[in-house]
Parts: C-alpha cells; sequence; structure tokens
C-alpha cells in the first residue's frame, strides 16, 4: 500500500479514499512487459475485467475490497496467477512472468 | 447464422490481407490503440464519435452511417471484418450495429486484437488509404435492438441475460473493474435476470467456446431458447458479444440487445430493481 508508484501512471483525478485500486507492473527479464494481458478473477475465480498492460508494463484496476486473483497472459508464456487482498485505496503488484 | 457465417479465425486474416473485397475494421474501447498499431490494411472506427449522435444519446442516422463507411471505402458488397481489443466488445458491437443497418457480410476476427497480440503476429503503424465508396445502408433492423420499455415488460416474461461480472450484476460493484467505480445509477439489476457473465462464452485467449459449451451455458443458466431474449450489461457493448453468441454463432432468433442496458435503466424512475446474486421476483 502506497499513495503513489514508482514511476506509476498518475491517479491524478481517482479518489483513492473511496476507490480500491490494484496496479501494478508486469516484468519479463527484469524489464516491464507491454502488451501482456491481465485479467482481474474475483473471489470465485470468475472474471471480472481484463486490461492490456502500457508501454511501461503497467496496469490498474477499480475494485471492492476483498480478495482477487490476478492472471497474466503473455506471448510465448504460460499464464501467471497471483493472488491479491486489497482494501480501499492503492494496492501495488508486480508479476513477473516467465 | 452460424459460427461460419459469422467468424473467421486469425489465419484466414492473414491469408486475405491483400483481397479486395475484405475490409478489415478495428474498434476499440481504448480509442487510441489502432492509432499505436493494427493489422496491415485495417481502416479505424472510432466507437465514441463515429457511432454515437454528437448530441442525442443514440446511434448516428443512416445518412451519418452511410457517409462513415464510404468515408471508410467500404462498399455494400464488401466482406467487412471487425476485431478489437477487450475480447472483441466494442468490435460486437459495432458488427451488431452493421446488422442494424443492414451491412449483408460482416464478420468477427475471432479473438481479437488479444490473439493476434498473444501470437506475436504482424502489426504495422501505416494507415491505409482506401477510395471513398457511395454505402447505401438500410433502414434501421429494429428486430434486434430492445429498448426500455420493451425490456420493463419482459421482466419475468421473457428472458433477461445480464451479462455484466457477478460483482456487478449483485451490486457490489457499479462499473467493470477496469474503470472507476463512481457512477450515478443505483447498483444491481434487473429483477428475473440471469447473470451470464459475458467472459464465460469465451476463452481466456477471447476466442469463443464450442457451439455445444456455448449451448449448454444458457440453457444451464436458466435461459428459455423457446422465448424471447434481451441481452444487457452497462452500455451495450458487452451484451453485443452474447447477443453475437445466442443470435450469429448459435442461430436463436428472437434476441435483442439493449444498449441503454444499465446506465439507463439504472437511473430509471419506478422501476423494480435486485440486488445481490439471486435473479429476483418479477
Amino acid at each position: 500500500m502506497c499513495g503513489a508508484t514508482t514511476g506509476g501512471v498518475s491517479l491524478e483525478g481517482v479518489d483513492v479514499t473511496k476507490e480500491t485500486v490494484i496496479q501494478g507492473v508486469v516484468h519479463r527479464d527484469d524489464a516491464p512487459l507491454a502488451g501482456a494481458y491481465v485479467r482481474l478473477l474475483d473471489a470465485t475465480g470468475e472474471f471480472t475485467a481484463e486490461v492490456p498492460t502500457s508501454a511501461t508494463g503497467q496496469f490498474r484496476f477499480f475494485a471492492a475490497p476483498g480478495t482477487w486473483t490476478l492472471r497474466t497472459l503473455a506471448p510465448g508464456a504460460q499464464p501467471v496467477d497471483r493472488a491479491v487482498v486489497a482494501e480501499v485505496g492503492v494496492t501495488d503488484v508486480d508479476v513477473y512472468v516467465g | 447464422m452460424s459460427r461460419e457465417s459469422s467468424l473467421v479465425s486469425a489465419d484466414w486474416v492473414e491469408q486475405n490481407l491483400d483481397n479486395p473485397k475484405v475490409v478489415l475494421v478495428e474498434v476499440d474501447e481504448d480509442t487510441a490503440a489502432y492509432d499505436k498499431n493494427h493489422i496491415r490494411g485495417a481502416v479505424k472506427v472510432n466507437w465514441s464519435t463515429d457511432l454515437r449522435d454528437p448530441v442525442r444519446r443514440d446511434f448516428v442516422n443512416k445518412e451519418q452511417f452511410e457517409a462513415l463507411l464510404g468515408g471508410l471505402g467500404i462498399s455494400d458488397d464488401d466482406t467487412v471484418v471487425l476485431y478489437g481489443g477487450n475480447n472483441n466488445w466494442f468490435a460486437a458491437y459495432a458488427y451488431w450495429y452493421f446488422k442494424v443497418y443492414g451491412h449483408e457480410d460482416v464478420r468477427l476476427l475471432d479473438g481479437g486484437r488479444k490473439i493476434w497480440e498473444l501470437e506475436s503476429r504482424q502489426l504495422v503503424d501505416a494507415v491505409p488509404s482506401r477510395e471513398a465508396t457511395t454505402y447505401t445502408a438500410k433502414n434501421p433492423d429494429s428486430s434486434i435492438r430492445a429498448f426500455r420499455d420493451e425490456v420493463v415488460a419482459a421482466i419475468g416474461a421473457q428472458n433477461l441475460v445480464d451479462v455484466r461480472s457477478p460483482d456487478e450484476y449483485a451490486g457490489r460493484l457499479l462499473a467493470p473493474a477496469h474503470l472507476p467505480q463512481e457512477v450515478s445509477q443505483v447498483p444491481g439489476h434487473i429483477p428475473t435476470a440471469a447473470n451470464v457473465p459475458w467472459s464465460k462464452a469465451a476463452n481466456d485467449d477471447g476466442t469463443f467456446r464450442s457451439d455445444d459449451e456455448l449451448r449448454a451455458l444458457y440453457g444451464e443458466a436458466g435461459v428459455d431458447f423457446g422465448k424471447d431474449t434481451i441481452a444487457y450489461c452497462r452500455i451495450g457493448e458487452r451484451s453485443s458479444h452474447t447477443w453475437f453468441v445466442l443470435r450469429e454463432i448459435l442461430g436463436i432468433q428472437n434476441v435483442k440487445n439493449y444498449d441503454g442496458s444499465w446506465t439507463e435503466y439504472g437511473s430509471l424512475v419506478g422501476v423494480p430493481v435486485a440486488i445481490g446474486d439471486e435473479p429476483g421476483t418479477a
């Protein structure tokens, strides 16, 4: 949890006292990975949303407090699942794909 | 309609990149995605400026649609292949829209932009120049578009399919989770609507599931194919994806898309709303 991510996309205009933001960076070989797809699955494993990563490997969701799973798809890699417990505010998550 | 007449594969698209009668059209929620790169030869449709009336909340009219397609160099007898991000949400919306205006041969690229990227197929930034045409649209086909009064009348009587995520259906989220949650509608769903998230109709790579899996999916959710069906979501693009599955892949008639969807219904005064994971009663 922190207010601003390292080199993160600006949260200007986002009310982080109300929103439950889950965001982070997808990495491969120690470098940010653009063009990966990150899916947000709810506590039952059901799809909730999906975003492609930015040129700097970043993704962001607006969820609700609770337990979520991030599933990351990238060219030439197996999907990677990462569990996240989110609260109101910003939760930062780094994802590493093979 | 069938899978064969409504979908094409990425391989088929590659084999037809230089086919003059095939026009690729990219439609994305992120309207800047095309400008970054796209499939060679593809033209862009911007859903927010090209497909919306500039003043009212409605479609562009027939003449505006004709001007749009003519300007893109699309002829009435061209095969239009739509694709885009978000697992083809907005491409499916455009597909439905092209069908409302009667374009004969429209297809979706199965898997959309995602499968193209995940398979590392070629993307370019060069924008093609196509000679303008004189396009003639048909009058809008109201048999595939639902308006609010028929949605209210369908409660407890016809199939209502809410294709949003379970958390949006129950009222725990107000918008898809890649968007901020501050919106003006009340949370919840239309009473008696079944919740069949659009995502259950797609594989992780964005391609559609098999016909048998799709038929089972809606059947098990209580959708009675003997009745009329109205699909809705938040703004009508995810429900276009489900409309496409039901009518174009499975060939089920009497399926409409409610493009007013939750942003309209959740703002109406005096209509019933259900909260929670159960459909609720009429």
